[in-house]
């Protein structure tokens, strides 16, 4: 956020706050200990709003929900900002000091009256005027997102808008106030944290930035590459026009975890060499010229992982890995070897201990230290540091060290594939408590809970359709169609259907969805398909 | 204008325990000072990341000018309160609750703490005689966890976990009445039939074995529960961005267990159900 890529907040200041609003995220189900602290504050007394297109088994913890239809995210908080300015209940001083941009922020938002984004988001604009007045007016306030605002093709766009309303009214920078995206995986924040991403060396230092650069080069003695590199999206598209005949795949599983996967699959098979490493033979493995088995890294390997609340912690190994299968690193150091590099074998704790020297926020992070503090949150530039609550708190000094924040004018885009009469249902896609993405993980133990591939329908729907629960459905996007057993379901909308992601083996939901990524942060809009849903006759 | 997180000094009080004053903060309770003052209170419903539940009575404590004794996990210190901590009305007190227990309960998998105090206080577990026994068959009704109710002693610790104090899912409560009741689904419906998550938070905090990880439970059955052969490896689950610390206990390089620390501020001890039961992809099952 503001240039930190990671949440402002810590857990525990969810449990004093004032006011919490869920956007775009069924905590309860996809981050159920999160929701534990969040629990605590509503229990200690904060309202909750849960703005989501289903009323989900988080939102039905709400005191009010915004049954938002899919993709109208920025209507909605442009609007909320609108009315937040109209009723006179912006934090003024906050503004002057510490944000930039808000003239021309508020002329951008004008047109969003509450009438209007009432019939642009299907929500009330009772509930819009109320989530904005308590937003504005609450004492501290815990904004929350998850995917529901990341996997649509205006992702980015869709987390400014929600930047706008904390600069608006000073939720951010202190403790109980702030911005709370909240991960999905268990170290996608230290993957971006160590530079996984097309533009950052680690510890978000630009590979365009001379002087950070040249650091790296130094310690590593090559020449690293000054342009930024692409993203998974962009490398399809490189695959696509030739640019990309080869690849080394790690832990990922596109085939089935890409939108539109018969493209990625025919992309993939179109390659001169593909090598993946992987802890299991998935479905992208199945399609490589080398494999090289993998140790599971949680388990079978040491090193650390980053939580959404910014804090590294240490991962011991406990297992060891079965067969040939050996830890990440060893892998990657023993192809050093073979390439003419001799990096040694060198350990977790050794490669961190570099990243340390060279990455400032993780300086005071030596794996004593966390594992006796049971980690620790970054910024964290040395031995005697505390680490960092929460982000920001620099917006509230005097004078002000950096440039003020910046306000975002965005303009609200309707999800790219759009509602017909021959496509007329709109499809969104999510986890479930007991599953875990495509389901290689989470399909290892017997939960007496597990669904299966089904899809979820509004009883008015499988009404209207001549549905009955337990019927199975032919499932139709304007890529390919699926047949799954259809459930009928509460907390959905006339019009919304559901499916989760974790059983592409029963019903492979991204052979309907659509690979519409957004061009600032290549997440693809997994939650927004149209579809044609009809009984499969027997 | 800046702000900073803002947390008061506490006012600190002054208590007396076993003759001599300790100062706590304000809002401590009374095993808060016993245990600031080195006294060995024993518990057994207490745990530190639940509300005290009140209901063994283990850790009574005599208050000068109270009639009856007051449990110190949830009784709050008060300036100048004069507090014996071990006194002969206190020892016989624990030895009967003890013994009440011993009596009814097969308290054979108690944890070791609570088999400490009841040698501590010569705990006669005969000493009701026959008496009545709980004779309630073991539940197993999925791969997950089991409820041995012969172990239970009713501690309510995991309805406080399944409820308000952690998980929120309010799955089991108290059934029936007297020395009949006991905990239970709603309508005893079994576990996958019920509001249960399987997140195992009871299976976590219950002190007596009546509530079993299927794994443990199918190793003691079998006769191959062996703990002087298992290490404990903490590391950060792999489902989610949430970090909670998973320590793995490690069996003949099986993992046969999984819990969280207690004392880490992320989970408090609590797990979902693919943190706590779901490494199955790490390790087939043989064949």
């Amino acid at each position: 956020m503001l240039g930190a890529g990671g949440g402002t907040s810590s857990y525990e200041e969810i449990e004093s706050t004032d006011l919490i609003v869920l956007w775009g995220s069924n905590a309860r189900n996809a981050h159920p200990i999160f929701f534990h602290h969040l629990m605590k504050g509503v229990r200690n007394g904060a309202k909750m709003f849960a703005v989501d297109p289903r009323r989900t088994e988080s939102a039905r913890w709400a005191d009010v929900w915004l049954g938002i239809d899919v993709g109208s995210d920025i209507a909605l908080a442009n609007t909320i900002a609108r009315e937040i300015i109209a009723a006179g209940l912006t934090n003024d001083e906050f503004i002057r000091h510490s944000t930039s941009g808000f003239d021309e922020f508020a002329a951008s938002v004008e047109e969003w009256t509450l009438e209007r984004g009432e019939e642009v988001t299907g929500v009330p604009a009772e509930a819009i005027r109320q989530l904005a007045h308590d937003y504005a007016t609450a004492e501290t306030a815990q904004l929350c997102w998850t995917l529901g605002i990341t996997e649509h093709h205006n992702a980015t766009d869709n987390v400014l808008s929600l930047i706008n309303l904390a600069l608006l009214t000073g939720h951010v920078g202190r403790y109980g106030s702030g911005l709370v995206p909240i991960r999905g995986q268990n170290n996608v924040q230290g993957g971006g944290d160590m530079g996984a991403l097309p533009n950052k060396l680690p510890g978000f230092q630009d590979v365009t930035n001379d002087e950070h650069r040249g650091k790296f080069e130094a310690q590593w003695g090559v020449d690293v590459p000054a342009e930024p590199g692409w993203h998974v999206t962009q490398m399809f598209d490189a695959m696509e026009r030739g640019d990309i005949r080869a690849m080394y795949i790690i832990g990922e599983n596109p085939a089935q975890s890409e939108a539109d996967s018969r493209r990625t699959i025919d992309l993939l098979e179109g390659l001169d060499f593909l090598v993946v490493q992987d802890i299991f033979l998935t479905k992208t493995a199945a399609l490589a010229d080398v494999v090289l088995p993998a140790a599971a890294g949680w388990a079978e390997s040491d090193g650390t992982a980053t939580s959404s609340e910014r804090r590294v912690q240490v991962m011991r190994k406990a297992l060891d890995p079965p067969g040939e299968a050996k830890d990440d690193l060893d892998i990657l150091s023993l192809l050093a070897a073979e390439m003419g590099h001799g990096w040694g074998m060198p350990t977790a704790e050794e490669v961190w201990d570099e990243l340390r020297s060279l990455s400032p926020m993780h300086g005071g992070m030596s794996y004593r230290r966390l594992e006796e503090l049971g980690g620790l949150q970054w910024p964290c530039p040395d031995e005697d540091h505390p680490g960092t609550l929460f982000l920001h708190g620099w917006l509230w000094e005097d004078p002000l060290p950096r440039e003020p924040a910046p306000f975002s004018s965005v303009e609200w885009a309707p999800p790219i594939d759009p509602l017909s009469d021959e496509y007329p249902m709109r499809l969104t896609t999510g986890r479930r408590l007991d599953g875990y993405n495509t389901g290689v993980q989470s399909g290892g133990y017997r939960s007496p809970i597990a669904t299966g591939g089904v899809i979820d329908l509004d009883p008015v729907d499988a009404a209207d359709l001549g549905v009955s629960d337990g019927d199975v459905v032919r499932v139709t996007s304007r890529r390919g169609h699926i047949d799954v057993v259809a459930r009928h379901r509460d907390g959905l909308r006339p019009g919304l259907a559901f499916m989760a992601i974790h059983w592409p083996d029963d019903a492979d939901v991204n052979t309907l969805t659509l690979d519409a990524w957004d061009p600032k942060s290549g997440t693809a809009e997994f939650k927004a398909t149209a579809v044609r849903i009809e009984p499969v006759q027997r | 204008m800046i702000e900073q997180r803002i947390s008061p000094p506490k006012t600190r009080i002054d208590v007396t325990v076993d003759g001599s004053t300790v100062s706590v903060p304000e809002g401590s309770t009374l095993l808060d000072a016993c245990n600031a003052a080195g006294a060995d209170v024993p518990t057994l419903c207490y745990l530190e990341t639940l509300t005290p539940i009140n209901s063994c009575r283990a850790c009574v404590v005599e208050v000068e000018g109270s009639r009856t004794l007051v449990p110190a996990c949830s009784r709050v210190a008060e300036p100048g309160m004069d507090v014996q901590s071990d006194s002969d009305r206190v020892q016989r007190a624990r030895k009967s609750v003890y013994e009440l227990l011993a009596s009814a309960v097969d308290l054979s998998l108690a944890e070791p703490e609570t088999v400490r105090q009841m040698e501590r206080y010569d705990v006669d577990p005969e000493r009701f005689g026959e008496g009545w026994h709980r004779t309630d068959e073991v539940k197993i009704q999925d791969d997950l966890y089991i409820r041995d109710y012969d172990k239970c002693i009713m501690c309510f610790r995991c309805v406080a976990a399944c409820g308000p104090d952690a998980q929120n899912t309010f799955a089991i409560d108290t059934a029936g009445r007297g020395l009949n009741s006991t905990i239970a689904t709603e309508f005893d419906v079994s576990l996958p039939e019920s509001a249960c998550v399987y997140c195992g938070n009871c299976v976590a905090v219950c002190p007596t074995g009546a509530l079993m990880f299927k794994t443990e439970y199918d190793l003691r059955t079998s006769d191959d529960w062996r703990p002087d052969d298992q290490h404990v490896a903490t590391t950060v689950c792999s489902f989610c961005g949430v970090g909670c610390n998973l320590e793995l206990h490690v069996q003949d390089n099986r993992i046969v267990k999984v819990t969280s620390p207690m004392d880490h501020s992320v989970t408090e001890g609590h797990l979902c159900i693919k943190g706590r039961f779901g490494w199955g992809y790490v390790q087939p099952e043989p064949d």
